[in-house]
This record gives C-alpha cells, structure tokens and sequence, in this order.
C-alpha cells in the first residue's frame, strides 16, 4: 500500500475546468437574461390575464369543428405531398454524399456542406418566402414542406446507405456492372426498409410543422388558427389545437405501427 | 411431386401471401389520389417570376449596411438576442425537465404503468402544443418582447426533452445505484452519488441538442413578435426589402452552422 496520495497536476487539484465552465455558464446566463429583459415580478403580475386566457382556452367551442375538418385533410394532404417530393429529390443527393459509393471527396463534401445549409433554414421563413413567391395558399405549403423534409431525410438517407454491406455492390461491379445497375440492384434492396421508415418519421414531423405553416398564409389549419387567435376567439383556438393534437397523435400511431412491421 | 403437398386449405394463405403487396400498392395509390386531388393548386402568380428574381437579387447584394449600426436594432444584436433566447430557454427547460423525466421513466417491467403512462401523456401534450401559439400566449402575459420567446422556449421544449430525459433514465446503468445501495446509502444518497453522476453527460448532451433545435424555432418565434431576430425578418418580407431579407438569411445560417458545430463538438467530447 502506497503511503501518499497520487500526484495530481494542479488544474486537477484545483478543479478548475469545472470551476471555469461553472463560470462560464453563470456568465452567459446573466448575459443572456440581461439581454431578454427576463422579469419574474412582471410574469407573477400579470398571471391573472394569463390564467383568463387559459380557462378561455380550456372551453373549446365544439362547433367550429365541422368548419375546420376540412382545412386539417389539406394539412395532411400537404404533409404526405411535401415530403414525398422532398423524400424523392433526397434520394440522388443522398447518393451522392454516401461515402462508400463516391470516392470523389470534394463532390461530396460540397454536396454535403450544401445539405447542411439547406438544413440550417428554419420551417417557418421557409413558409414565409414560399408565400411572397407562390402566393397565399397551399402551394407555398407543400414547397417549403418539400424543402424542408429535403434536407432532413437527404441526411438520414446518407448515414443509412454508408451502413450497407459492401458485397453485393463489389459482386456486381466485378461481373462489369454499370453504375445505375449496382444501385439498382446491389443498393437500394438493402436500404428500401430503412427509407420507408425514415420516410414515415418525416411525414410525422411534416404533419406537426405544417400545422403551423398556415400562420403564415402557406395552407392548411394554420390559417384558422392565425384566424381564432387574430379574433382573440380562444374556445375556437382551443378546437383547433385539440383537433390537430388528435391528427398528430392518430398519424403518429400509424406511422409508429408501419415502421415496427417494416424494420 | 412437390406441387401436391400443398394441400386444399392452405390454398388461400398462398395466394394472400403472394399478392398482399397489391393491397398496399392500392392504399398508396388511394392516399395520393386523395393528397393530389384534394390540394387545389393555386399555381404560380405573375408576379412569382419577378418576385424570384428579385430575391435572389437580394441574396446576391445584402444590405451590408444592416450588419451593426449600433442602433441595438442591427443584425450582431438581434442574432445574439435570437442566441441569448434560445440559451435562457433551454437552461430553464433543461431544468423543469428533470422532475417529468423521474415522472414519467417506467421503472417496473409491468405492461401498463400508471406513474409513467401519464407523465408520458402530459409530455407528448407539450409537444404538441404548437410553439408560435405559446408564444402568443406569452406575449398576452408579458407583453412583446424576447421575455416571451424565453418562457415560450422553455414551456415547450419540456416536451421533448423531457422524452429524452426519461428514455435515458430507463436506459442508464443501475450498477452505481446497487453499489451505493448495498453499501447502505439511503435514497438521496442514491440520487446525488449514483443516479446523477451516471445520467449528468447524457443530460448535457440532449440540452445542447435542443439548444441547437431551440436556436432555429428563436429565431423564427419573432415572426408572431415574441424577440429576436424573426421580426426584422418578417418586416422586411413584407415589405419586399429583398436585400435586408438576404443579409438577415445570411445572419440566420451563418449562426446555426456555427452554433450547430459548436454544439456537435461538446457532445463528441461528452458521451
């Protein structure tokens, strides 16, 4: 047994990585609620306003549902169209940045970094550039939806195709395949369990995030709810928000369901 | 003769599993119908052309003007006010989370859970709750401003850090918990020595990937007025100032690939 203690270099022995990012947080923190004008005495002073919003919004006014029933198809008619689109301009993209199918780095990492910036454009300014070029409607919608799920499912779609077994592929390419065909073939039977579940999670989230777009003009529920809101008409908010919970939740269910059968 | 040993009954099951792929070709081709039909495409205006045109005019000659003019109204300001509303937000979130994480973690092997069935419940209630209408909400109770786009941050990405929280629990290592246990620690003793040090890295790093999801919706919360940078954004668009739009576009990449970078970065070192 050793009498003394282990040596301990002294940015050990004096904690000061923990010490310095403690500060560093408690920095940023002050930093960033001087900076919002974070006010916990205003929020307590004005929560009757907020609690009479509340149980405004806790009396839904059950009949506007048949009014917006059809608006909420449209939102997931523009989910299904804008990730299908999206989901179908990925896939070459999605080729081409796979590491094991293009050995050409800087194809792929320009065709990555291109990616990553199309992913960077949040939902709704998407929607709000969309509707400035489309007009007021749901065709702004289903393109910004596209767009949208473009960049995410391109980069699902790449990890999921650089994971493949690289027999098949080596298989065709000795017997003098061409390109197309060893995708075809060798490719894209290996992946297509993977993409239709990948698909479906987009779709998911396509339905939640178009749900939204409408605040904005792009189609769909959202603009009844910039409506009720605008009208300071909260029990048909109210509606609205439960009837697109239920969409959600039913979407997701059948989504989740698919997937298990499929992986 | 191999043909004969499939037997009369099982004639049905053959055919179902040969052809059951038309059923689904037939949903599919249903639901698109459906989809297609259903849009009425309002197709593109007139002026679509010329709008495009002039946004990527914009895109290509940003108003470099707008950078910093030290009016506190500039893009350095407002992108770091989007920042400092993201960050505020996460860190109150990250901490309302931790006690629906426990809530709603299913710690038994039973089927139906009650404790945990309804904590995951009220967390997939926050998720859905759409964020702009948080937001609007807020603004009635604080009035415009970032203040709202923080509490509007931090009430809805509960939800879903919450989720991750709670998965983790469910997933993490019991061995340190056992040992403390089987030392003789009480319960807290537990929490504070076992649970927390074990559960602390991955805790960090889903805040840091929220943060980097919190970062974009700031920056778009600003659109219904609660802070930030979207409501320059907004402004400009509607009023056709193409070139703002492209520099504000310009800001509004540049920090997410820096943030998103930086984010990625600790979390490789943490778990």
């Amino acid at each position: 047994m050793t009498s003394q203690a282990p040596h301990q270099p002294w940015l050990q022995r004096w904690h000061v990585k923990p010490i310095g990012w403690t500060i560093l947080l408690v920095v940023l923190l002050v930093a960033s609620s001087r900076m919002t004008g974070v006010d916990v005495g205003m929020f307590l002073s004005n929560l009757d306003q907020f609690t009479a919003l509340l149980t405004r919004l806790s009396q839904p006014a059950w009949d506007y549902l048949p009014v917006i029933m059809r608006p909420l198809y449209e939102t997931i008619q523009m989910a299904i169209l804008g990730t299908t689109i999206g989901a179908a301009l990925a896939l070459p993209f999605a080729l081409l940045a796979a590491g094991n199918l293009v050995h050409n780095r800087w194809l792929r990492s320009g065709i990555r970094f291109w990616l990553d910036l199309v992913r960077t454009l949040p939902d709704l300014l998407l929607a709000a550039i969309f509707v400035a070029i489309f007009g007021i409607g749901s065709t702004a919608g289903v393109v910004t939806l596209a767009i949208f799920s473009f960049g995410m499912v391109s980069k699902l779609f790449y990890e999921v195709i650089e994971t493949i077994d690289m027999g098949p592929l080596e298989a065709l390419e000795s017997v003098g395949a061409g390109k197309l065909t060893v995708i075809w073939y060798a490719v894209l039977p290996q992946i297509l369990n993977q993409f239709v579940s990948y698909f479906l999670y987009t779709l998911e989230i396509n339905v939640r995030a178009s749900t939204v777009l409408g605040y904005l003009g792009a189609g769909g529920i959202g603009v009844f709810l910039q409506r009720s809101l605008n009208e300071f008409n909260y029990s048909q908010t109210a509606v609205i928000i439960l009837a697109t919970l239920v969409v959600v939740m039913v979407i997701d269910g059948i989504s989740n369901h698919l997937r298990r059968v499929l992986l | 003769m191999m043909q004969t040993t499939i037997s009369k009954q099982s004639l049905p099951l053959v055919i179902w599993r040969r052809w059951h792929w038309l059923l689904w070709v037939v949903a599919v081709a249903v639901i698109y119908t459906w989809a297609v039909t259903g849009l009425h495409f309002t197709g593109l205006q007139e002026s679509a052309a010329s709008v495009s045109q002039s946004i990527v005019h914009g895109l290509v000659q940003p108003d470099w003007a707008y950078v910093y003019n030290g009016s506190g109204e500039d893009l350095v300001s407002l992108v770091l006010q989007t920042l400092a509303i993201a960050f505020l937000g996460t860190f109150i979130s990250a901490l309302i989370s931790v006690p629906f994480a426990f809530w709603a973690a299913r710690g038994g092997r039973e089927w139906l859970h009650l404790r945990s069935g309804s904590g995951k419940i009220i967390l997939t209630l926050i998720r859905t709750f759409p964020e702009i209408v948080l937001a609007i909400m807020f603004i009635k109770a604080v009035g415009p401003g970032s203040y709202a786009g923080v509490l509007a941050v931090s009430i809805h990405s509960i939800g879903m850090l919450g989720k991750l929280f709670s998965e983790a629990i469910e997933n993490m290592d019991r061995g340190a918990d056992e040992a403390i246990m089987s030392a003789g620690g009480n319960s807290g003793q537990i929490f504070v020595l076992a649970t927390l040090p074990t559960i602390l890295p991955e805790f960090i790093s889903y805040t840091l990937y929220r943060f980097e999801i919190a970062v974009r919706s700031a920056s778009i919360l600003g659109m219904v007025g609660a802070g930030g940078i979207g409501t320059p954004m907004i402004f400009a668009i509607q009023t056709r100032n193409w070139p703002r739009v492209g520099i504000i576009l310009l800001g509004i990449v540049l920090m997410v690939l820096v943030i998103d970078t930086l984010s990625e970065q600790l979390r490789k070192r943490l778990v």
